[in-house]
């Protein structure tokens, strides 16, 4: 009772039309990795705002540190993964005292090891970008030689950059909103998450000159100056 | 009837009196032992009481104490340890055996004599310096170490010291195996009692086994007996002691261990053999048994008690009349055999190359004969190997000695340590990091147990359930059965020397007493305690304890924290929020446990039940979500500044 039947359907679903079709791939495709800290998600008014317009985004991969990691465990062979198969790392956070939220000393701590980011062995990270998003309470003229902050911005980040540099990375200034606790008062929000997701598309279409940005003193600027 | 009451009340009282106020004074217990004898020895002279024969009876403590040994020491550790037991050991009893039989022929005995005064007087008394060192807590250092192997070596060493002593009585060729018996005889007299076969006269359990046997058949049967006993107490005694304890008898489970070293110092007599090495090698059979911990706390008190006895008859022994009529001969002699004893462990110390302290308390602990003396010499007189007159004065000498020991050990603890600590007071090595004992295998213990195991702290685990123990033992745990909240059972553990103790029992109120107990006698013992609920925790805090743990507390914790993240909490949140409630309720359990008193119902206690109505209503507000310490806690973490805090900032 049982007769072979040859598949003639599937056959016919191979459509000589799909087989000539040019699929249209973009000259230059980066990756990115975002690794995003917030400790207190639920007082955030900007980078909440900012992740919300990134996420699910093609090519970028957003990362939320606290939610991933609560108790501090963080797994080294996950996030080296992450980093190998990502061309732009990026950290987003608001500055804590000038410098990253704790999970992200952690992190920098457990997983740029000797032999995987640094040493004679430790080239994962070579040729990758470097960049962060930050947030600051205090407006741009405090950071500044003259400001309270006696440092300007890039200065105080400092060990993030020799971090890239070490690692064989290209450091970019940071990305940043200054003021951010009146941003929302005064409908910055808005505007500075549309700029972050034009950022991004940028870095992805390899459309940033990386050897200018890299001299600015922050991505903001370099931006401005080179009209994009 | 009377006559053994109104014994017994004597030997009792004088223990109870002498052996506290000699410890008190720092005598140790063995030479309170001895002086209650001497004291209580007119007392029996006057009643008539053979004091003699007592000791023979009292000589089955050293017999216990063997088997005791023999737990102490696993095959492996034996066998690790068997240069040091030929070397030092065996060059010890050689050494001070020649030596002495040089001198004694130097004094005109002839050299048959000699050699059996050599082997009695190179002996030293396992008895007293094992207490001693025990007590005084030097059993682990170097020269305690060093002091063990040779006491060990020396115990064994008796064996064939008592098939070698009739041989030196060979122009009367007396027959050897027959005698056997009555080597065997000495140490073991207590199974007489037990046999109940008092036919014999002096000799009630003498009937051999042996009596008629070839030479290769009575061969056999040694070897036979002593295959029996490691065979027997491999396979047969665990099965044994399982089914015993699951009758939840204490009392039949210390009658098993009683019958377990009587019956195979009896098997041993009646081959021939010494019960000492029998029960030695039993003991070391069931070194690695479960059951070890219980056999030890079981047999302890019995061994204690008669080895006390012992001291005591040894004191009451004394012949006083011997002593004045030729007091300055018998003490020289006393004196030389010590020096030479202790010139032949200095020479050892210096070729094993023990340094300092370990050097001075190997040479002063071992310079005494022994209590194996007795048993040799009166061997030997009873061979006819040396006369009656000489052995009462070898006997003299050996008490004398060993109630000089403690003297020693004084000077050991005034003077050397004292000097010797002070100046190099790395010289001792310290004690290797004590054991932890966990009582309660169960889920609770059982994961403090692996977390310890493997982060390669010695763990010593304690439970009452024999399945739970014997299922543990398969996978490599190291556990023993018997009720952990017996005291016996703990000191058997090695409490005074542990570092730590958790408390895993599923019994509460055994919980509490077992903390009460540890946290009164052994303070310098952290307890890590689990409780099973508020009111358990407040009783294990009035006990004691201070690292108390609820058993469901932290996973329903967890479980919280897995709640609120399901219902859309940040996993960081939830985590803060945890941490929040974690820390208010262990304040405010502490505070209540502060508060209550074990003796007063929580309505009587008014600073307590009003500390929890406090509490219950900061809860409450807490509960329902008003802004209280258990917010301000979860919210104070990274909270951004206030608006315009910067434009302030100058």
């Amino acid at each position: 009772m049982f007769r072979f039947s040859f598949p003639w359907a599937v056959l016919a679903s191979i459509h000589p039309v799909s087989l000539r079709k040019k699929v249209i791939v973009p000259v230059a495709r980066n990756s990115i990795l975002i690794l995003y800290a917030h400790p207190s998600q639920g007082r955030s008014e900007v980078n909440q705002e900012m992740v919300h317009d990134v996420e699910g985004t093609a090519g970028v991969t957003l990362i939320d540190l606290y939610a991933e990691y609560p108790t501090f465990e963080i797994d080294i062979d996950r996030e080296q993964g992450r980093l190998r198969s990502h061309d732009i790392i990026v950290f987003q956070f608001p500055l804590y005292w000038y410098s990253t939220p704790s999970i992200l000393k952690e992190w920098q701590d457990l997983v740029l090891e000797y032999g995987f980011a640094y040493g004679s062995d430790g080239t994962a990270l070579h040729g990758k970008v470097f960049l962060t998003a930050i947030t600051t309470g205090g407006a741009e003229d405090a950071y500044s030689h003259e400001g309270y902050n006696h440092f300007p911005l890039r200065h105080l980040l400092s060990p993030l950059e020799q971090t890239a540099n070490l690692c064989g990375m290209t450091y970019l200034p940071p990305f940043v909103l200054y003021g951010s606790r009146t941003a929302r008062e005064h409908n910055h929000v808005a505007a500075h998450a549309d700029r972050w997701v034009h950022v991004l598309d940028l870095l992805k279409a390899d459309r940033l000159n990386l050897a200018k940005a890299a001299m600015a003193p922050t991505l903001n600027d370099a931006l401005e100056t080179e009209g994009l | 009837m009377d006559g053994f009451l109104l014994q017994a009340t004597l030997f009792l009282l004088g223990a109870v009196v002498a052996v506290p106020i000699a410890n008190r004074l720092g005598l140790g217990s063995v030479l309170g032992y001895l002086i209650a004898g001497v004291v209580l020895s007119p007392v029996l002279k006057t009643l008539g009481v053979d004091a003699i024969s007592i000791q023979h009876f009292a000589e089955f403590g050293v017999v216990m104490m063997l088997f005791l040994i023999g737990l102490e020491l696993e095959p492996r550790q034996l066998w690790a340890m068997r240069h040091r037991l030929l070397g030092l050991g065996g060059l010890q009893v050689v050494g001070t055996a020649a030596a002495v039989a040089g001198f004694a022929m130097l004094f005109g005995q002839p050299w048959s004599i000699a050699v059996a005064i050599g082997l009695v007087f190179s002996l030293s008394s396992t008895a007293i310096v094992l207490q001693t060192l025990g007590e005084k807590g030097l059993l682990r250092s170097d020269g305690g170490q060093a002091s063990f192997s040779v006491l060990l070596t020396q115990d064994i060493a008796v064996i064939p010291m008592l098939a070698l002593i009739p041989l030196l009585a060979m122009p009367e060729l007396m027959d050897v195996a027959g005698h056997g018996a009555e080597a065997a005889h000495g140490a073991g007299h207590g199974t007489d009692d037990h046999g109940g076969d008092h036919g014999g006269g002096d000799h009630g359990g003498g009937i051999n086994l042996m009596e008629g046997l070839p030479g290769w058949a009575q061969t056999l049967v040694v070897l036979g007996s002593v295959g029996l006993i490691v065979v027997a107490g491999q396979y047969l005694t665990r099965p044994m002691f399982r089914f015993l304890s699951h009758a939840h008898l204490p009392e039949i489970f210390t009658a098993a261990a009683l019958l377990l070293v009587i019956g195979i110092a009896l098997l041993m007599t009646l081959v021939g053999l010494s019960p000492a090495l029998g029960t030695f090698v039993a003991g070391v059979v069931l070194a690695n048994s479960e059951y070890r911990h219980e056999l030890e706390a079981d047999i302890e008190p019995f061994k204690g008690l008669l080895l006390g006895l012992f001291f005591i008859t040894v004191g009451a022994g004394i012949n006083f009349a011997l002593l004045f009529g030729n007091f300055f001969v018998i003490i020289g002699l006393t004196l030389g055999l010590m020096l030479l004893k202790g010139l032949v462990l200095f020479a050892l110390a210096k070729i094993f190359r023990l340094r300092g302290s370990a050097g001075w308390l190997f040479m002063l602990s071992l310079a005494q004969a022994g209590e194996f003396g007795f048993v040799l010499l009166s061997f030997t007189t009873q061979n006819g190997v040396i006369p009656g007159a000489l052995g009462q004065t070898l006997s003299l000498i050996v008490a004398l000695s060993m109630l000089l020991t403690p003297g020693l050990f004084i000077f050991y603890e005034k003077v050397v340590a004292a000097k010797i600590d002070v100046t190099k007071p790395e010289e001792d090595e310290v004690d290797e990091s004590g054991p932890v004992i966990i009582a309660g295998l169960g889920r609770f213990g059982q994961i403090v147990n692996r977390m310890l195991l493997s982060n390669g702290h010695k763990t010593v685990v304690l439970d009452y359930h024999n399945e739970l123990i014997s299922t543990m033992r398969q996978f490599g745990v190291e556990g023993y059965f018997g009720d952990p909240s017996r005291p016996e059972l703990l000191e058997a553990a090695g409490i005074s020397e542990a570092k730590l103790l958790v408390v895993a029992l599923d019994d509460r109120e055994k919980a509490v007493m077992m903390v009460e107990h540890v946290s009164r006698d052994f303070p310098h013992v952290k307890i890590v305690a689990r409780a099973y609920d508020r009111q358990h925790t407040y009783q294990l805090y009035a006990a004691g304890a201070r690292d108390i743990v609820r058993e469901t507390f932290d996973s329903s914790v967890r479980a919280g924290r897995y709640a609120l993240m399901a219902l859309g909490h940040h996993p960081f949140e939830a985590e803060k929020a945890s941490r929040a409630y974690v820390k208010m309720d262990r304040d405010n359990l502490a505070e209540l446990a502060r508060l209550w008193d074990p003796d007063l119902t929580a309505i009587e206690n008014e600073a307590y039940a009003a500390k929890a109505r406090e509490i219950n209503a900061r809860m409450e507000e807490a509960m329902k979500g008003m802004h209280t310490d258990y917010h301000d806690r979860t919210e104070r973490g990274w909270t951004p500044p206030p608006k315009g805090y910067a434009s302030k900032l100058e």
